[in-house]
């Protein structure tokens, strides 16, 4: 293998962004099964959190099955070659969160910010990073500002102390072109030591081009999901990437794609298929792609069209006129009832 | 009628906003400033406004407070010099306003609990969060008509509206609002939830209280506490009226739910800022709570 081969970490999101598909309802023993599955493909990373990272667990985004512990006591034990992730939404768990993992053997920690609000993960990121993790800047929602606004806050993590920083398309609204743009600049301006990420989601059904855009770029860690199990039309199909990025060449360190489409078809599937939730590019998760909208609001989205008889793609639209962040989970319902209210003063 | 006198200690945004707010009251009047920076704007516009100033902290202040008769002063620094500001005003018999998040007294939300805290003659109340301020009227306006097993609150502020001091130390946003939303807003279990928001142009301050009842609410219940909530938005309108409940209540089962939008009176801050006015009005409230207190006094 030449020395200009790209290397690339996978990390799979499925136990993570998958919880947004299933309501955060995952049972101990399914996220057991994914997480060996995963294991026996050699995947090197996986993340076991709410969708919402640590502490996420609320009336606004869902209460989960099990706690983040329970989840994790449960899958870390089990793995004997993959390494274990958490993310962490600051303004939604706290520390305190980060402390009560620390005993549970996880490796790496993702501290989630909006894309031009990174200095509000200073306290998390030196924490883990004084604690010894993989620590890792998670940039959400990068397709709402330029290249140059993505490096200064990507700086502003390494200078907390991550080891590595993400830029993500939590839209999956990207398209391949922005994304090497953006990465090419972290690449140049960021000091080598500095991994960089990609993780993207797959609305306009780009995740896998985006990501190879990055690895092209100069990204060395991407994010999918096995049968893209994730929120709005799933992540990046971390098998079909891994497929690709084979025959581009690039080395994937010793993961097994033929497990790994196992994990994908044998394992995720039939749990997706369980909780009714089978990723596709749907009207409404086209539209979250195509407006620009954080992609774990589909589900609220339709609930609030059942219980509001407002249209989801209406709200969605509308969200994304209003450019919401990740994390407005409430101006959902609030959107519904104000175009319902709307609705009847024209009537009346 | 001779009003109550009062110092700002912190000549920032918050302090500036303060001294306008304490201009337009028929019971307080600002006659100190207090900064640590000759050079500040804050301690400049105070001299323009005719109050005294000092750039020495609180040190610059203590000599004067009997001769100018300063009663009650408002700490708008940080958290930790408060307590040593406590201390040396506590000694003179100042009462004192925190806006810090020390919370060393008892957190304090005017409509819901300024009252007790009067009653037990506290010498200094914490003012807990501006999501604080904005939602825990609300949880308790649904909390007194049906017991609450557990508060929620979602607070999302523009971006430029959230200080340096804010961003540092998030977790204690987090954590101070979830203990109020107990403690003050009377439910059993507290959550908290903090947003920023960088659109251009600027958000007003939106706040999203859930309440999960202990019980489903019937059809009398569900109209006790729409009114109850009417009542609370009238009276916090009182001293911030750009407070209102945008939707709601809502009722789904054992949830209500209240949407708000807090605009800011546009003071010194500007309008979207409605979460850092929302702490000054508050301040300014519990103030003058403390004030008519005293002038009953005498």
């Amino acid at each position: 293998m030449s020395d200009n081969t790209p290397s690339v970490t996978l990390h799979d999101m499925s136990l993570r962004d998958g919880m947004h598909s299933v309501r955060h309802q995952f049972t101990l023993q399914q996220m057991k099964e994914l997480a060996a599955a995963l294991d026996a493909a050699k995947v090197p990373l996986i993340e076991v959190t709410h969708g919402d990272g640590l502490s996420g667990g609320s009336v606004n985004y869902g209460f989960p099955r099990h706690a983040d512990r329970d989840y994790l006591e449960a899958v870390v034990p089990i793995v004997k070659h993959a390494k274990v992730s958490v993310l962490l939404l600051p303004g939604i768990g706290t520390i305190e969160d980060l402390k009560m993992v620390e005993d549970l053997g996880v490796h790496t920690v993702r501290v989630a910010t909006h894309c031009t609000e990174a200095d509000v993960g200073e306290q998390h990121i030196r924490y883990a990073a004084s604690r010894g993790f993989d620590t890792v800047g998670f940039l959400m929602m990068s397709h709402m500002v330029g290249p140059e606004k993505i490096l200064q806050q990507a700086k502003l993590f390494v200078d907390y102390g991550a080891n590595c920083v993400y830029m993500t398309d939590s839209a999956g609204h990207m398209l391949p072109e922005d994304v090497g743009e953006k990465i090419a600049l972290l690449r140049a301006e960021l000091p080598a030591g500095v991994e960089i990420g990609f993780h993207g989601h797959h609305n306009l059904a780009m995740g896998v081009a985006n990501s190879v855009a990055a690895v092209r770029a100069g990204a060395n860690r991407i994010d999918g999901s096995v049968a893209g199990f994730g929120a709005g039309a799933g992540n990046t199909p971390l098998e079909v990437f891994a497929a690709v990025a084979d025959l581009y060449g690039f080395d994937l360190r010793g993961v097994d794609l033929d497990a790994l489409m196992a994990a994908a078809e044998d394992v995720a599937v039939p749990i997706m298929s369980h909780f009714d939730a089978l990723p596709r590019i749907s009207r409404e998760a086209l539209i979250l792609g195509y407006a620009g909208v954080y992609s774990s609001f589909l589900l609220h989205a339709r609930r609030a069209e059942r219980k509001h008889g407002v249209n989801a793609i209406e709200i969605l639209k509308e969200l994304g006129r209003r450019k919401t962040v990740g994390g407005q989970e409430d101006m959902i319902e609030d959107v519904a009832l104000e175009m319902k209210r709307a609705t009847q003063e024209v009537d009346a | 009628m001779s009003k109550i006198r009062c110092a700002m200690i912190g000549s920032g945004n918050i302090g500036t906003d303060l001294m306008y707010k304490l201009k337009r009251s028929g019971v307080l009047e600002p006659v100190w400033m207090v900064g640590i920076d000759p050079k500040s704007e804050g301690l400049a516009r105070a001299r323009k406004e005719g109050l005294k100033t000092t750039h020495e902290g609180v040190d610059g202040l203590l000599p004067h407070i009997e001769d100018d008769d300063v009663r009650i002063a408002f700490d708008a620094t940080s958290a930790y010099v408060h307590a040593d500001n406590y201390a040396r005003l506590k000694s003179k018999g100042v009462k004192v306003i925190d806006l810090t998040p020390a919370a060393i007294g008892p957190l304090c939300v005017p409509p819901v609990n300024m009252a007790e805290a009067l009653k037990r003659g506290a010498d200094n109340v914490n003012m807990v969060t501006c999501g604080g301020q904005a939602t825990i009227p609300m949880v308790h306006a649904v909390s007194r008509v049906s017991p609450g097993a557990y508060g929620e609150i979602v607070a999302t502020i523009a971006s430029r509206s959230a200080g340096p001091g804010t961003r540092k130390n998030i977790d204690e946003f987090t954590r101070t609002t979830a203990r109020a939303i107990e403690k003050v807003g009377g439910v059993e279990r507290g959550k908290a939830i903090i947003i920023l928001n960088p659109a251009e142009p600027p958000i007003l301050m939106r706040d999203t209280v859930h309440v999960l009842l202990k019980a489903a609410p019937d059809a009398a219940t569900r109209d006790a506490i729409a009114d109850s909530v009417r009542a609370m938005e009238r009276e916090v309108q009182t001293y911030v009226p750009g407070y209102r409940v945008k939707e709601g209540p809502v009722f789904d089962d054992r949830r209500v739910s209240i949407f708000l939008e807090v605009r800011g009176r546009g003071d010194y801050l500007p309008e979207y800022a409605g979460n850092l006015d929302i702490m000054t009005a508050a301040a300014t409230r519990a103030a003058q709570l403390f004030a008519e207190e005293m002038l009953e006094k005498v």
